[in-house]
């Protein structure tokens, strides 16, 4: 999977949780999920559940933590992505 | 001290406001347990005037104080945290509480990761009907 099929995904799974439309209609890497997309901190949980579900992958405390915005979960993800 | 005794001494509530009177059943996947609204409680003089009836959003207390709190204490039984807090609920109200009901609420676990708790919550009356039910989260503020 490359980085643009990367980021197709992680829209469709961060769609839900948007209050921010035209953040999300602009989305690129240095997206912040809670001050850009002004996601719900609390739904930050779900949008990481729904990441594993959908790229098939087990997110860790400390790579969550560092999940805040669309360059580094991007990073995680091609991480975790790798290591299957 | 029976494990859920110490459950319910560890809540962070009082009355007024403790919407926990027994838990029936505790277990890592959910938890049960019961409360009575005493015809006393002051919310009744006002909702609605000359017509008391429990207000939803005391229903949702109980179901978060029962199915949420409660499971929290016991999932993290050995921790130390500072703050807990209530993020979000989606609730279906389908029969009236009345005063001096006794309800009983059953709470499933649907996950407790990176410190929120999210659960699947029904309450039931003494006929055992379902007045209400929905999905609830809380969170652990460190």
């Amino acid at each position: 999977m490359n980085k643009l099929e990367i980021i197709d995904q992680l829209k469709t799974v961060v769609k839900p949780y948007i209050k921010n439309q035209e953040a999300f209609d602009n989305l690129s890497e240095t997206t912040d999920f809670i001050n850009d997309l002004k996601i719900n901190s609390a739904n930050l949980v779900d949008v990481i559940l729904d990441i594993e579900e959908v790229f098939d992958i087990v997110i860790d405390n400390a790579s969550m933590e560092k999940m805040l915005d669309v360059k580094s979960t991007l990073a995680i993800i091609e991480t975790k992505l790798a290591e299957k | 001290m029976k494990e859920t005794d110490l459950i319910l001494s560890k809540l962070p509530y009082q009355k007024p406001f403790l919407f926990v009177d027994e838990l029936l059943q505790i277990d890592e996947d959910g938890v049960t347990g019961t409360f009575t609204f005493d015809e006393k409680l002051e919310f009744y003089t006002g909702h609605f005037k000359d017509n008391p009836i429990t207000p939803g959003v005391i229903l949702i207390e109980t179901m978060a104080q029962i199915g949420l709190v409660c499971l929290g204490i016991y999932l993290t039984f050995d921790e130390n945290f500072s703050k807990i807090a209530f993020s979000s609920s989606e609730v279906e109200f389908l029969k009236p509480v009345y005063p001096n009901e006794k309800v009983t609420v059953i709470s499933e676990k649907v996950y407790f990761r990176f410190g929120k708790l999210k659960c699947k919550v029904r309450m039931l009356n003494s006929q055992n009907e379902e007045v209400c039910n929905g999905t609830l989260s809380g969170i652990i503020i460190k």
